[in-house]
């Protein structure tokens, strides 16, 4: 049934730390390796070697810019997948079942097998975290690397997300949020932790940690400043200026 | 939001189908024999010409019989079994009627009913959405409704009722086209969308990829909105001015209706054409669009 489960035991998702992000994508592409040869049907691509490249992915990196009031303006990359929400849109719109949220951890997933591929669940995501496959026609979604947190085959510091795994800054986090004890917990305590677009509703399991301000402000400074040349640099400078 | 051929079709012609089938119903025409027969195949023609339609739009059709299963979440899974519904419940009314001559009143008020309520329910499948703010209104449910009430007027030959229900119409339309306007996003932002308005003002700097994907296809389609005037004086025109024109200045004969259902029918999809076009999803805010 697609109705959504009262409470579930655990809260498993991600903590995403804006503020040590690199942008470096390496989490998108450790993603779409994993996720394309283990669960559900592959994450295609289309015209992959010519001119309009695109196809599937569960994790995309956005990057913006902050402007604060006074002062530079931050950049700030912007990781980007499903989120787990408590209140999942998706799940309740889902008209053949196949769209679920897991009682005992909280995961969202898609039983392929029963998704027909109308798409209303991505209508239904405010983040764009779905997207329908072009190739086999079902839905794909972060599944929180179900396949790898629960696998016992493979070592016990691999049993977190693929993208967690990779990230080269240690800007993303795994755990267990409904537990206030725990170090994702208490991470998002200590630095203030957000959700996204929060009027909609959706009570998402992952956090954003939003990036620290800056201890000093910092003004542009891009105009040169050779002004104190003198002697020969001094008679050049002029001579060239009036040339 | 990318206005999908087969939506618009699904929506436009199920809902003048059902609309007709809803009339046929009440007894408005009180037709038999094999002038009800045409009546009735006509408005099945057009309910699950639509309904065929919509599953044209499904990317893994083969798992269509499994949306019946979860209607105590899903309006698009309610709407599958209302329509199911209604078409064997009119079915019966209308082999009655046709060749026995046999007229089930209740059993016709009850389809009625049933073809209205799928009109409904497939109102909700966007009304329900508060992605997508312009469908998140009361206004939606409102025009499906009194497209198919004022169309299968049209339809049925109801001409003085037809042109009464399309004046509502053609109000609630206007309406919506400006609650829309003024609703906008509904309060998302950028800002709220990143977190990052506690910085300050935000501004996408670098999309993810350079080219396309299903989100930018599907939500964040942009055509529609630079001929939303030209579009919405289509709709109102053909959809309601001129059929209701036709329906009060002339005698309706057979030609002049059908030419009032076939205005009726291109304003009303070019109407549906704009109703997913200028729709804004929340999601295309990350990409800055």
């Amino acid at each position: 049934m697609t109705t959504l489960p009262q409470t579930t035991e655990k809260k498993l998702g991600l903590v995403i730390d804006l503020d040590t992000c690199v942008g470096c994508q390496a989490c998108v592409v450790s993603c779409k390796e994993w996720n394309t040869s283990n669960y559900g049907a592959p994450l295609s691509d289309i015209d992959a070697y010519g001119a309009e490249p695109h196809g599937t992915f569960l994790n995309r990196v956005h990057s913006f810019e902050a402007q604060p009031e006074t002062g530079c303006s931050q950049t700030v990359h912007f990781p980007k997948s499903c989120l787990h929400c408590d209140d999942a849109p998706c799940v309740t719109v889902c008209p053949t079942g196949a769209s679920y949220k897991r009682e005992e951890d909280g995961i969202v997933l898609v039983n392929e097998a029963d998704c027909m591929g109308c798409g209303l669940c991505a209508w239904a995501c405010p983040y764009g975290a779905r997207e329908l496959d072009e190739i086999f026609g079902v839905m794909k979604k972060c599944t929180l690397c179900v396949d790898r947190i629960y696998n016992e085959n493979i070592p016990e510091e691999d049993r977190v997300p693929s993208c967690v795994r990779t990230c080269p800054s240690n800007a993303r986090h795994f755990g267990d949020l409904g537990d206030p004890e725990s170090d994702v917990s208490k991470l998002v305590a200590a630095r203030d932790g957000m959700d996204l677009m929060p009027e909609l509703g959706t009570k998402p399991v992952n956090k954003y940690l939003p990036p620290r301000l800056k201890d000093q402000p910092s003004e542009a400074t891009l105009k040169p400043e050779h002004t104190d040349a003198k002697g020969l640099f001094a008679w050049l400078d002029k001579a060239l200026e009036k040339l | 939001m990318h206005p999908a051929p087969s939506v618009i079709a699904f929506t436009t012609l199920s809902g003048l189908g059902f609309g007709l089938l809803a009339f046929l119903g009440l007894g408005l025409p009180p037709v038999s024999g094999w002038v009800a027969f045409v009546f009735f195949a006509l408005a099945y023609t057009l309910a699950v010409g639509g309904l065929l339609a919509s599953v044209a739009h499904l990317a893994n059709p083969k798992n269509a019989l499994k949306a019946f299963s979860q209607w105590r979440s899903s309006w698009l899974s309610r709407e599958g079994i209302a329509a199911v519904a209604a078409l064997l419940t009119m079915a019966v009314f209308a082999v009655a009627l046709i060749f026995f001559d046999l007229r089930l009143r209740f059993l016709g008020l009850f389809g009625a009913l049933l073809c209205l309520g799928t009109v409904f329910t497939t109102s909700m499948i966007y009304t329900q959405l508060k992605t997508v703010p312009r469908w998140n209104m009361w206004t939606t449910p409102s025009v499906f409704m009194m497209h198919a009430l004022g169309g299968g007027a049209l339809l049925a030959g109801q001409t003085r009722l037809a042109a009464v229900l399309l004046v509502i119409l053609g109000a609630l339309m206007v309406w919506a086209w400006i609650k829309g306007d003024e609703k906008g996003r509904a309060g998302s932002t950028l800002e709220t969308a990143t977190g990052l308005g506690r910085i300050g003002k935000v501004r996408l700097l670098e999309p993810p990829h350079s080219g396309e994907n299903y989100l930018l296809k599907e939500m964040a389609y942009q055509v529609g909105r630079k001929h939303a005037v030209k579009l919405r004086i289509f709709a109102l025109g053909l959809g309601v001015v001129l059929p209701v024109l036709l329906m009060l200045a002339l005698p309706v004969t057979h030609f002049i209706g059908f030419v009032a259902v076939l205005s009726h029918l291109v304003g009303i999809a070019a109407g549906r054409w704009l109703f997913f076009a200028e729709a804004e999803h929340v999601q295309a805010l990350y990409y800055g669009k």
